[in-house]
């Protein structure tokens, strides 16, 4: 499947992606709104760890064999068979975070319901790709998992 | 107003030009005949001819056709030209009153060989002692000009359409294996009788219909090569690129046409070896003299006659052969008024330079 | 903290309402300006150290950032203006030599604007580049007098070794040191893809450009820095510098901090030394010097590659050139006083030298004039910003162009004039780690191939119109050119006749 990959050595540490991807999980869709007014106010699924010297934006890895999806106690974590996509269903979430607790990766964010990557579900590509200055993120069928 | 030499004046024009092989002998009569048709290509402001083998009777010696304007020019020209050459024969050229040529010039023939002393003094050999000696009368004699400069050959142009100078010169009387006529429409007028073409230097001969494009890269690249450039035409700079392509650098004359016609380089990458490393070379070498913009050109010469089209193929030219005789016209029914079943009709195409190559050797010695 | 004489050149101008707080302005700005509140939340800014380099403000999501001019008026002096008298306080304070980057922003007349170009009507058709070859190739490389041939068809001439360009804009030198490995690869690359070739400078050739060698013009300059064997035979042709636009006369020096690593071994020099170039080459103090340099270069290449020598425009320009060529240069480069550079004494970059046009003019009259135009190749550089300034300079006489400035505005550059500081933000004039991964090679190549592949439609454009189907037929052809508002003398200089003419 197709995944996200960052690579570290064209990472700016600029966080334009977090940005973007709370404005695309966003009711209102627009940077200013969903990053300044908007209530409840978007969670960005996308975290830049580092310093300007080294840093790479963390992406949820969507695994073949998912911890989190394993350990939903209620099925709200599914993985589509279709498109491989992990997603979490926040009408049955409870927001017990046990999935939070697994993921290996730290990917995984608490708010009321968990809050995680869904790779924007959408034809042309998740938000923080297309709007990555430096192509410091991938959006790309090779790699695998463990990229 | 400037006149030629001191401006620049585009102009479009009608050719024509016939050439016997073999040397048969073709009246003036019928060369101009092939460019009366084209009348409407010209506007009145210049028409003119060469014709070659028309004075056997001098055919060792140089025939320089001058036009002077006043009797000063004519004193000092006359002075220098003396000082030069060994004149064996002046006259005034023979011409009829002719209702639409009017306020000309005195024109004067001149036989004569060059001064062997004051040559080797000059360092120089007897063609570019010639035509330094040429450059000099037309570049610093005011009023004094060298139309025609070739042996046994010789120009005759004026301001007028080409059938009225051809009646005004009286070309029905001469009588040669190789006519080049040329009818002129400057976008200009100037009205001097200098203007007009043929242009010619030597032996060579060139009419021309078009205006390059390339005319300054083209000028500045031959006064490199102490050409003067005091016409400010067209048809100037092609005969000094080929008067140098030809004397000075030894190339075959077909081989000079591909200089100033370079096929393109799209073209040349897909050429066999040896012929991609000649364009290559060719153009590299010659960039400056490549010729560009429309035109078709009639180049005569003791050595035969070559017609050339510009790349795009953005100006008229049309060929024919009948028997031992080939035709070239701006347009095909100025051709067919004079050979009307001809063996073969073609149009000159921008890649392929037609030269048609005289079969006799005239002047052996020259 | 010491009293600062001079008051600071621009304010940033943050718009609250636009404002996300995001961070992205504090984390790119390498002089600082932008900072977080206490709150650890609020961004604010401060402008002292602003350069106006607009990273900060391209890069905003919600554009909520402004650059403005600070205006702190002096009292009205035609004579001490403002910029010399910040300029006096900046040196009393360092008691050093003023050091600025890029070309001179002095209202200098820039010819390329004051000369008009012809295009065809009526007498002669315009060429439509759509629908008919229209040929940009550009051949450099010493050419012989006079073709020989065996019949038509068949060439005997020996040729010496020639450059085919696919475009007649070439990209000047700027070295590793000066610019960073990522910005010199987005012009190898560029390069390669294009057809032209890119310049490294007096800086070695890095490992990584290997791939780009055949596009590669290497440097011999004063400092000899990074010159082996190898590395003059892993290039397309030599270049003897003897002089650059921006500052003529004088060495460089990369100091010891920027020379890293990497730099040093491209430079081959202790890592943390500075870099002097000397002012003139020490082995050559005339001309006769020059050839035999040339000469040592032809032997060390086996004769296969042509020989350039870059000078600067100087007031007797055209008989340097003409010496150059005598000495066996095979290609001559003359560069502007307008031209760019990593850093450059602001008294020399804005007071020495003459503009390229009018080098350029000269040096092709000259050249000419002594009948040996034809067998070199001349190239200038100096401040190309534009397709029509190139095709001017062809017209002028050049057979091709170097450019930098352009290619590097594309890549990011905003003319901020601080190269010197190695603070770049966009990557480019920095050896910074964090900076020069601002740079992404294969982002930045692409857009330098889009800047020169529009200027080439242009160019073509532009020689359609005039009715020439062949760069070969613009070469010199200043009969193309009118000059606009220029004195006699002016249009005597550059060979072009006045509009309206």
């Amino acid at each position: 499947m197709k995944r996200i990959y960052a690579i570290e050595e064209l990472c700016l540490n600029c966080r334009l992606c977090e940005v973007y991807c709370k404005t695309a999980h966003s009711l209102s869709k627009d940077v200013i709104k969903a990053n300044k007014s908007e209530d409840p106010a978007p969670a960005s699924r996308v975290t830049v760890y580092g310093d300007n010297f080294l840093s790479a934006a963390l992406n949820c890895r969507h695994c073949d064999d998912p911890k989190c999806v394993k350990a939903c106690i209620t099925g709200a974590m599914t993985k589509d068979k279709k498109t491989g996509i992990v997603y979490v269903d926040e009408n049955k979430c409870i927001g017990c975070l046990t999935c939070v607790a697994v993921c290996p990766y730290g990917c995984i964010k608490a708010g009321k319901t968990a809050v995680k990557c869904d790779l924007c579900r959408n034809e042309d590509g998740p938000a923080c790709v297309k709007n990555c200055p430096n192509h410091a993120l991938v959006y790309t069928e090779e790699g695998g998992e463990n990229r | 107003m400037l006149k030629e030499g001191q401006i620049r004046i585009p102009s479009g024009c009608a050719i024509a030009a016939i050439i016997d092989r073999k040397g048969g002998m073709i009246n003036g009569s019928e060369i101009i005949k092939s460019i009366a048709l084209m009348h409407d290509r010209s506007n009145g402001l210049g028409g003119g001819f060469a014709a070659y083998g028309i004075y056997p009777e001098h055919k060792d010696e140089y025939a320089f056709h001058i036009f002077y304007e006043n009797s000063q020019a004519h004193t000092a020209c006359e002075e220098f030209l003396f000082k030069h050459f060994n004149i064996d024969a002046a006259e005034r050229i023979p011409t009829k009153t002719v209702d639409s040529i009017s306020n000309g010039p005195d024109i004067w023939r001149y036989f004569g060989r060059v001064n062997r002393v004051r040559m080797k003094n000059s360092r120089l050999d007897e063609s570019e002692y010639v035509v330094q000696c040429v450059t000099k009368i037309n570049s610093a004699y005011e009023g004094a000009y060298i139309f025609s400069s070739g042996k046994n050959m010789g120009c005759f142009k004026a301001v007028g359409y080409p059938e009225d100078v051809g009646e005004f010169y009286m070309l029905d009387k001469y009588d040669a294996y190789l006519w080049t006529a040329h009818g002129r429409f400057p976008t200009n007028t100037p009205g001097w009788w200098g203007g007009a073409h043929p242009f010619n230097i030597l032996d060579w001969s060139i009419v021309h219909n078009g205006e390059i494009s390339s005319y300054d890269t083209n000028r500045r690249y031959i006064e490199q090569f102490g050409y003067k450039c005091t016409m400010q035409t067209d048809t100037e700079v092609i005969t000094y690129l080929f008067d140098h392509l030809i004397r000075h650098h030894g190339l075959p004359v077909n081989v000079a046409a591909d200089v100033l016609t370079a096929p393109e380089w799209d073209e040349i990458d897909r050429m066999d070896p040896e012929r991609k490393e000649y364009f290559t070379n060719l153009r590299a070498i010659y960039s400056g003299a490549l010729v560009n913009g429309p035109f078709s050109v009639i180049l005569g010469s003791n050595k035969g006659l070559l017609a050339i089209n510009d790349r795009l193929k953005l100006r008229s030219l049309t060929a024919a052969l009948k028997g031992d005789r080939a035709y070239f016209a701006s347009e095909e029914s100025a051709i067919r008024i004079i050979c009307p079943e001809p063996d073969k009709v073609w149009s000159v195409s921008g890649a392929e330079p037609v030269f048609i190559p005289l079969e006799i050797k005239e002047r052996e010695d020259a | 903290m010491p009293v600062n004489y001079i008051p600071r050149r621009f304010t940033v101008i943050r718009d609250k309402d636009l404002c996300i707080n995001c961070g992205c302005c504090v984390r790119q700005c390498s002089n600082e300006c932008h900072l977080f509140a206490d709150d650890g939340k609020t961004v604010i800014s401060r402008s002292d150290e602003c350069v106006a380099c607009h990273r900060c403000v391209d890069l905003c999501p919600t554009h909520a950032l402004r650059i403005e001019k600070y205006v702190c008026d002096y009292r009205e002096n035609a004579n001490w203006t403002p910029q010399y008298q910040q300029e006096i306080c900046r040196q009393a304070e360092t008691g050093g030599v003023l050091l600025s980057g890029m070309g001179t922003p002095k209202p200098y007349p820039v010819y390329w604007d004051k000369i008009l170009l012809n295009a065809s009507q009526v007498t002669n058709p315009s060429i439509d580049p759509l629908r008919e070859p229209m040929e940009i190739r550009t051949i450099l490389g010493r050419k012989p007098e006079k073709l020989t041939v065996e019949k038509k068809g068949k060439s005997t001439v020996k040729m010496p070794p020639q450059v085919i360009l696919e475009t007649p804009v070439m990209f000047s030198a700027m070295s590793f040191g000066s610019i960073s490995l990522n910005a010199q690869k987005s012009l190898a690359m560029a390069a390669k893809e294009l057809g032209t070739l890119f310049n490294v400078g007096e800086g070695g050739l890095h490992p990584d450009l290997a791939p780009y060698t055949d596009r590669a013009v290497v440097q011999v300059a004063s400092g000899r820095f990074g010159v082996h064997s190898d590395y003059l035979n892993n290039s397309r042709f030599v270049e003897i510098k003897i002089g650059q636009g921006a500052k003529p006369g004088i060495g460089g020096h990369l100091p010891g901090e920027k020379v890293s690593v990497e730099v040093s071994n491209a430079r081959m020099i202790p890592e943390g030394s500075d870099a002097i170039s000397p002012a003139p080459h020490h082995d050559i103090y005339s001309i006769e010097d020059l050839r035999q340099l040339i000469w040592a270069v032809k032997q060390a290449t086996g004769n296969t590659k042509p020989v350039s020598v870059k000078i600067a425009a100087v007031h007797n320009v055209a008989a340097i050139v003409s010496g150059c060529a005598r000495a066996g240069a095979d290609i001559v480069a003359i560069d502007g006083f307008r031209g760019g550079t990593g850093a450059a004494p602001v008294r020399i970059r804005d007071n020495v030298g003459i503009p390229v046009e009018l080098a350029l003019a000269s040096a092709d009259q000259r050249l000419r004039d002594e009948g040996i135009r034809s067998t070199v190749s001349l190239v200038a550089a100096g401040s190309f910003r534009c397709s029509a300034d190139i095709v001017k300079a062809i017209a002028l006489g050049a057979d091709a162009c170097y450019c930098a400035s352009a290619p590097l505005i594309a890549m990011g550059c905003h003319m901020c004039q601080t190269c010197n500081t190695g603070k770049c933000n966009w990557g480019i004039a920095t050896q910074r780690p964090e900076l020069t991964k601002r740079l992404n090679p294969e982002i930045m190549y692409k857009r330098v191939v889009n800047l020169i592949t529009a200027w080439n439609h242009e160019i073509k454009e532009i020689m359609g119109g005039m009715g020439i189907n062949s760069v070969d037929s613009l070469r010199g052809n200043r009969l193309m050119l009118r000059g606009i508002g220029l004195s006699e003398k002016e249009l005597e200089i550059l060979g072009i006749k006045h509009a309206g003419e």
